[in-house]
């Protein structure tokens, strides 16, 4: 138990190094940009008639005369302090729009994150059984053709052909246009979010089936499958009682890794079907140099993603009894 | 007394792909004979890497699928088709592999010795076979990373006894242990021969094969070059020329090297495969060499020792 809690403790610590790494990446990559924040949020024409003292004021508002480094500073001050600060596109606490955005991009993720795991595990399991065998191409081909496909592309073809050409499914948003948020249905949500759910999945299952056929393959060659097969066991039980436990180690770092991919995609296919999520909020603080924004929504990814990858480790203790009998022996 | 099992002509080979795509056929067994008794143990010795293993595979019916497998298998009388391999490995016939790796290593003992049931006759068998081999309770719960080497041979005997086995394949069951420990793993297999099993040895060590067999075969270049009684060793009554050198070779007996290499899988020419190395070779080796029998054993040699004897 002791030996678990120092685990966790160093991987925390790491967590705050890196979120603080993170973090001053994401800043020093905005002030670097060389997008004015005053032309593409205010615009050239508009600047234009403005007098000194207004543009003075705005030039404060969007931080251009303070030093980058009091504003970074300064940002981490209030971070600390629990303030996320105020977006500067949403005029609202970042904190608000973080939790608001999250809360669509979550289902979106969440659906992505299942439907990809449990397919992408049942595929894997199935090609890596089966190598050589039609089964096996077959999925295969389905991997490769999916994985040269960029997602946006996919979500663009999805878009055509279920929304504008069937017209089975919304061409975007989150919930119907002009809707009330109280009369927004569980259904409406699900609705809305399953097209581009539907995207994340299609090309996170690739991915994960991909890595659980080779591990699956490589246990299907080993010495205690042959064994298992002299002894008489069946194919079918080879794949439920060895395959499964065996490639159950593997899987669970592949599932938890791949939330940062379900991130990352969910960025891409959030633009494409405008919907008003986590990816789409970060793109907007980008081009629009929203640096409170833009740093919040990296620093909380970050840290889901690093919390996935704990999840999977602290799983890995309890799963793996090399590592669980190794700390009960302490 | 009818045999449990008969090998005749066994060749094993495998699909490979040569430059190209072109398939080469590459033979690893080749004209394997032998034949195993109740209660016998029949060791089939050859150096490392051989093949050996490979006959163990072809006889269960698990061989890879790009092998090819030709002669002929009797079991009890009747043909072992593949169908019938795979009815009845695991329970009339079972194997008994090389170490700890042939466990899954995130099962414990106990399931693994069960094949999966639970019933409570099942436990009470796990828990009697693993007591015949000094084996307390408490090694149903370990997982293999928790068993020493001699305890995971014991296991791997376990869970071949646990099915009251006719024949008993024994894979290089010994490397890896020290002197005292293999000799109580080897002589758990003669209790099951002399329990009326069959036992078939597969394994380099000559030595402590004579310690348990009745019989050995010889294996060279995927060849059965000789077999023999086991007390024809101490009596010098050998007849192969390669299986005086392995006996000169052991350490009691002149420790005496043989000079050159077994050639590998696809290496061997017409002939004699021993040929190269054979200090008794004439030209006629280079011809043809039948497997004949010669004062109560078998040889594949034209000019065997001892045969010029009356
Ligand atoms: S056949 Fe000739 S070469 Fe081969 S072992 Fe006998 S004597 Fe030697």
């Amino acid at each position: 138990m002791k030996h678990r809690l120092m685990f966790t403790g160093k991987k925390l610590i790491r967590m705050v190094l890196l979120l603080l790494g993170v973090s001053l990446a994401a800043f020093l990559l905005m002030s670097a940009s060389p997008l004015d924040p005053l032309q593409t949020n205010v615009g050239q024409a508009a600047l234009g008639t403005m007098s000194q003292e207004q543009i003075a004021k705005l030039e404060d508002y969007w931080g251009v005369n303070t030093p980058p480094v009091e504003r970074y500073l300064g940002w981490l001050g209030d971070f600390i302090r629990g303030d996320m600060g105020t977006s500067l596109l949403y005029r609202q606490p970042v904190s608000t729009v973080i939790g608001q955005r999250l809360q669509s991009s979550l289902w979106l993720m969440a659906f992505a994150w299942v439907i990809s795991g449990v397919l992408g595990l049942t595929l894997g399991v199935i090609a890596g059984a089966r190598r050589g065998k039609l089964a096996d191409k077959l999925i295969r081909g389905y991997c490769w053709l999916i994985s040269s496909t960029p997602a946006f592309w996919l979500a663009l073809v999805l878009l055509v052909i279920f929304s504008v050409w069937l017209g089975l499914f919304p061409i975007g948003l989150s919930v119907p246009i002009g809707a009330d948020a109280a009369s927004v249905t569980l259904s409406d949500r699900l609705y809305h979010a399953f097209l581009p759910a539907l995207t994340l999945s299609i090309t996170g299952v690739a991915n994960i089936a991909m890595h659980t056929r080779e591990k699956m393959a490589d246990i299907m060659e080993s010495d205690y499958v042959l064994f298992a097969k002299a002894r008489g066991e069946s194919t079918r039980s080879i794949v439920l009682r060895h395959g499964l436990r065996n490639v159950a180690l593997p899987a669970i770092t592949l599932q938890f890794a791949s939330i940062s991919e379900i991130f990352g995609g969910s960025v891409l296919v959030e633009q494409v079907f405008s919907y008003p999520g986590l990816g789409q909020a970060a793109v907007n603080a980008g081009l629009g140099s929203d640096l409170p924004l833009l740093l919040g929504i990296t620093v909380v990814s970050a840290a889901i993603v690093f919390g996935g990858n704990l999840i999977a480790d602290l799983l890995y203790g309890v799963v793996d009894p090399k590592i669980r009998r190794g700390v009960a022996r302490k | 007394m009818q045999p449990i099992l008969e090998v005749k002509d066994l060749s094993i080979s495998f699909t490979q792909y040569g430059r190209g795509t072109k398939q080469v056929l590459l033979p690893v067994i080749q004209d394997l004979s032998l034949t195993i008794a109740p209660g016998q143990v029949v060791a089939v010795v050859g150096s490392s890497g051989s093949g050996k293993s490979l006959l163990a595979h072809g006889i269960l019916g698990i061989l890879p699928y790009n092998s090819h497998m030709a002669g002929e298998i009797t079991f009890l009388g009747q043909p072992l088709t593949p169908q019938r391999a795979a009815a009845v490995r695991g329970k009339e016939i079972v194997l008994v592999p090389q170490g700890v790796t042939y466990l899954d290593p995130l099962m414990k003992v106990g399931p693994q010795i069960r094949k999966g049931r639970r019933d409570q006759a099942a436990k009470a068998a796990s828990r009697a076979v693993l007591e015949r081999y000094g084996l307390g309770t408490d090694t149903e719960e370990r997982y293999p990373f928790e068993l020493s080497g001699g305890m995971a041979r014991r296991v791997l005997i376990a869970t071949a006894a646990a099915a009251t086995p006719k024949l008993v394949i024994a894979d290089e069951p010994t490397p890896g242990l020290d002197a005292r420990s293999a000799k109580r793993v080897l002589s758990h297999f003669r209790e099951l021969a002399d329990g009326g099993a069959g036992v078939l040895l597969i394994t380099h060590d000559l030595e402590l094969a004579l310690t348990i067999s009745h019989r050995v075969a010889v294996f060279y270049a995927g060849e059965t070059v000789e077999e023999a009684n086991a007390a024809d060793f101490t009596a010098g009554k050998l007849r192969h020329p390669y299986t005086r050198a392995l006996w000169n070779a052991l350490p009691q007996n002149g420790f005496v090297p043989i000079p050159g290499a077994q050639p590998g899988p696809g290496q061997v020419g017409e002939g004699c495969p021993f040929a190269p190395r054979c200090p008794k070779g004439r030209p006629e080796c280079l011809g043809p060499v039948p497997y004949r029998a010669l004062d109560g054993g078998l040889v594949r040699c034209l000019y065997p020792e001892g045969g010029e004897r009356p």
